[in-house]
Order: structure tokens, then sequence, then C-alpha cells
């Protein structure tokens, strides 16, 4: 088991290696960026935002009762939801749905191409398939999951505002002055690095399961599986390690 | 030309090839051939470097394979077209996307210039008006065909074919055999073959060698196969009935079938 974990991370390391090299033609990185971008971000949207803004309605609910009867003003709610959002649930709820979506697409995509022998077709015309196949994934969702979980914190601070307000529990000058309420502009750099490191995390993990695949349907459907369970659970180490070291 | 020397790998203690040494000559059709597990995929994924050998050399005419650092190789495999068993065709490509990916990965042709490649390719495999199709709406045999167009649109020096006729029909296999003997004799490509097809042995097997249990156990000629006296050969060509008394009537007329 330990010199296992070791194998699997001594060659995670050694593909990522490989994937940073300079690209055989720009041009192709280019349009396979542009694609994954597509993707990644577009093809995502609607999701993010409907996972958000029931995170935020719920989370507004959930401490408007909590609140209610104690000595604790009703525009906390406001406050209380902002900082929620933007410290842990947009960049943690929105990265470990990704990690399902996408991730699970990227090691079915790349695997799938192992099984067809298209990574050794591309091999042997000198193709380097760590590099075109993997940095383009990576490089575009460091830029568009970012702006994901930025449109998910928005969208889960609405979702709160349309679940309290019109419902009666808080009136709208409460909320909105919750929301500007004791606003630390280091909440949304630390939401910015989770959600780079999470998303770093949702395109190499896959793509490892992936790029290494091996047998059949089934060794795939588990390679699609493990990524999104490794995934997910470094996604929640790592922001755990994140929380430590920007909040001492 | 490849000429290859003492080449050996092991799977853990499973030794696949055991020692094989031989030279494949330009403007040749090249054939491995042997029973399903002698070794010849195996070979062959050696011979591309999809796989590294244990011990033993392989030579590009002058490079040593084994010595060339990974950009020197990616240099090397422009030089380089394989066909594939089962095509390997990328799906969400049309056939032109397709046979066109090398130029747009390696070359600073204009679309014009990449356009015109394509169709001279695709009409050279007898392919015409198939530019946007998709891999999925064309034949086995179609594809076959638009993965030698691919395998061929950068001018290789050396060609690899992996079971080009397997899933074929006689009459497809025949043309497939054909189109790579001309190809080959056009360009003076090294050209290497990996199959069992009996027909492609007897049609344009201008050098076979025969691998059983991961060594070389015959070389020669499609003419020589009929008289040779290898056993392991003679079980393996005429392993039917019908074959054997076949090779029995052609050595009583002479040696030839």
């Amino acid at each position: 088991m330990k010199f296992n974990f070791l194998h699997n991370f001594g060659r995670y390391i050694l593909m990522l290696r490989s994937a940073i090299s300079r690209p055989e033609k720009f041009s192709m990185y280019w349009k396979e960026t542009m694609r994954q971008m597509n993707d990644i971000g577009v093809g995502s949207l609607v999701i993010v935002c409907l996972i958000a803004v029931f995170i935020g309605a719920v989370t507004a609910v959930q401490f408007a009762y909590q609140l209610q009867d104690s000595f604790v003003p009703n525009y906390y709610i406001g406050y209380i939801v902002r900082d929620s959002t933007i410290i842990e649930l947009a960049p943690t709820i929105t990265c470990l749905v990704l990690a399902g979506k996408v991730g699970s697409n990227i090691a079915a995509e790349i695997g799938g191409m192992r099984q067809k022998e298209h990574i050794d077709a591309m091999e042997i015309m000198g193709v380097n398939t760590a590099a075109y196949l993997i940095m383009p994934k990576v490089i575009a969702a460091l830029f568009v999951i970012p702006l994901l979980v930025c449109t998910a914190a928005v969208v889960s601070i609405t979702g709160g505002y349309m679940s309290s307000v019109p419902t009666g529990w808080i009136t709208d000058a409460e909320y909105i002055r919750g929301v500007r309420s004791f606003f630390e502009s280091y909440y949304v750099l630390m939401m910015f690095v989770k959600a780079i490191v999470f998303a770093f995390i949702l395109t190499t993990v896959p793509a490892y399961q992936g790029y290494y695949v091996k047998g059949g349907s089934i060794e795939l459907g588990q390679a699609s599986t493990q990524a999104v369970v490794y995934s997910d659970i470094l996604i929640l180490l790592a922001d755990y390690l994140i929380a430590l070291l920007l909040t001492v | 030309m490849i000429r290859i020397e003492n080449i050996r790998k092991s799977f853990g203690d499973v030794e696949v090839l055991k020692g094989v040494s031989t030279t494949f000559e330009p403007g040749k059709s090249n054939l491995i051939i042997g029973k399903s597990g002698a070794g010849k995929t195996v070979m062959l994924k050696i011979l591309v470097g999809l796989l590294r050998p244990t011990s033993g050399n392989i030579w590009y005419g002058d490079i040593n394979f084994g010595e060339l650092d990974k950009k020197q190789l990616r240099a090397l495999r422009m030089d380089v077209g394989m066909l594939f068993q089962g095509s390997a065709l990328f799906d969400s490509m049309t056939v032109e996307e397709n046979v066109r990916f090398p130029l747009d990965m390696f070359t600073n042709k204009t679309a014009k210039e990449k356009l015109d490649r394509v169709n001279y390719c695709l009409e050279r495999v007898n392919l015409e008006g198939v530019n946007d199709k998709f891999p999925s709406e064309t034949s086995g045999g179609m594809q076959k065909r638009i993965g030698i167009a691919r395998s061929i649109v950068l001018e290789p020096k050396y060609l690899f074919c992996d079971e080009p006729n397997s899933g074929l029909d006689p009459t497809t296999a025949l043309l497939i055999d054909e189109l790579i003997v001309d190809i080959t004799k056009e360009n003076n490509i090294t050209t290497i073959i990996n199959t069992h097809d009996m027909n492609s042995v007897m049609e344009i097997g201008d050098n076979i060698v025969l691998l059983h249990h991961g060594e070389l156990v015959w070389q020669g000629n499609k003419d020589e196969v009929v008289e040779s006296d290898n056993s392991v050969l003679q079980d393996f060509i005429f392993a039917s009935p019908f074959l054997q008394r076949l090779r029995k009537a052609a050595l009583a007329g002479g040696g030839k079938l």
C-alpha cells in the first residue's frame, strides 16, 4: 500500500514534468485550450449556478432560524452568508461538484483515448501526449474555474437574499447591510487561492487516472470513479491546509 | 533500413522476446508472422518505441534508436508512420481532420497546401469525397485506408502496420495489401507488417520473419515458404488439411503455388 502510493505519486510527478514542455505547435495547443475553456467553463455554468443558489438559500434560512429570538442582529444573516460563501462554500462545494463533472469527464476522455490506441498513435507521430492532452485542460481550468467560483459566490449571496427577504425572515435593508458589513478583501484572495489549487487538483488527478488506465471498460469506469474520489479527498485536504496556512 | 540486434524483452519473469536479430530493408514488404502470443506485437511496439527492450539494439539507418533522448526520438518519429489494428482514428474529428492532424501539428504549410496534401493522400488510398465524414460513418476497410492516408501524410521513411487485414473480407484485405506494397515501392519506404493473414504472406511477403515463442525460427520470402522444411513454418502456414493438400500438390508440381 505504502509503495503503491509512492509509485503512483512518482508517476504523477513524472507525468506533470513531461506535460510541462514547449508545445510542438502553439496554435494547436491554443485551439485545444479554447475548446477546454468552453467545455469546462460554459459547460459547467448552469450546474454551478444551480448549486450555488441553493447553498446561499439554505445557509440564509438556517442562520435565520438559529438567530431568531437571539440577541444577534438580523443583518448578521447577510454577513454570515457572504463570508461563509466566499471563504468556504463557493470554492469548495463548486470544486467538489466540478471534480465530479469535469474530473470524471477528463478521466474517461483520456482513458478512452488510451484504450483506443489514440495516445499511441499520437506518440508515434511525435506528439508529446502528456503535454497536448493534459496542459490545455489544466490551463483552461486554472483560468475558468476561479471565474466559476466567483460567479458561484455572487449567485449564492443572491440566493441567500431570495430565500430570506421575500419570505419575511429579514428585510431588504438588513440583508444588504449585512452583506456590506465587516468586509475583508483578504477573504476574496483566499477564495481565489482555493479555486486555483482545487482547479489544478481536479484536472491533473483525473488526467493521471485516465492517462495510465489499463484493461477494458470496467477499468475505465474504475479509473473515472477513482478520479472523482481522489480529487474530492485531495480538495478537502488542500482546503484544510490552505485554511491553516492563510489564517495563521 | 532497420536493423535489430539481439532484442530481448521480459515482463517480470516471462521472457517474451529471446534475442531476435534481423534486418528490414527499404522498398520491400517485411512481414513479421507467428501465432498469437509469439511476440509479434511486442516486437512491433519495441520497433516504434512504445516499449523499451530489456536488452539489444535497434538501428534506424545509422541511428541507434535506444540512445536517442526524448527530443531526438520525437524528431525521428516524424519519419515514422503507423497503421494500427483498430485504425486508431480520432472519433471526434472528420476524415479530413484526422489525415490533416500531423500536418497541423508539425508543419507550417498553408491551409491550401495542407488540403491539397490531404486530398492527394486520400486519393492515393482510393478514397474521395469522404473528407467531411466521421470515422464512425465509414466501413472497416475505409477506416484502414484512412489510417494509411494519415500514416503517409508526412511522407515517412518507415511504415509500420499492425494486423492491417484483421476484420476485413478477403477482397478488401487484398486491396489493403496491394496499397501498402504500392506505397512502399513508390517511396522506397521500409515497411514492416505484423500479420497472421496467410494470403498476405503468400502474396506480398518479400521478407518474412517467423517468430515462435519469442524466437526467430525462420526467415525467407514467399517463394521459399512452400519448399521450406521448417516444421514450425509449415504448421503455421499450412495449418488446415486443405492447405496441406495444396502444399503437397504444389510440391509435386515444382514447388510453386
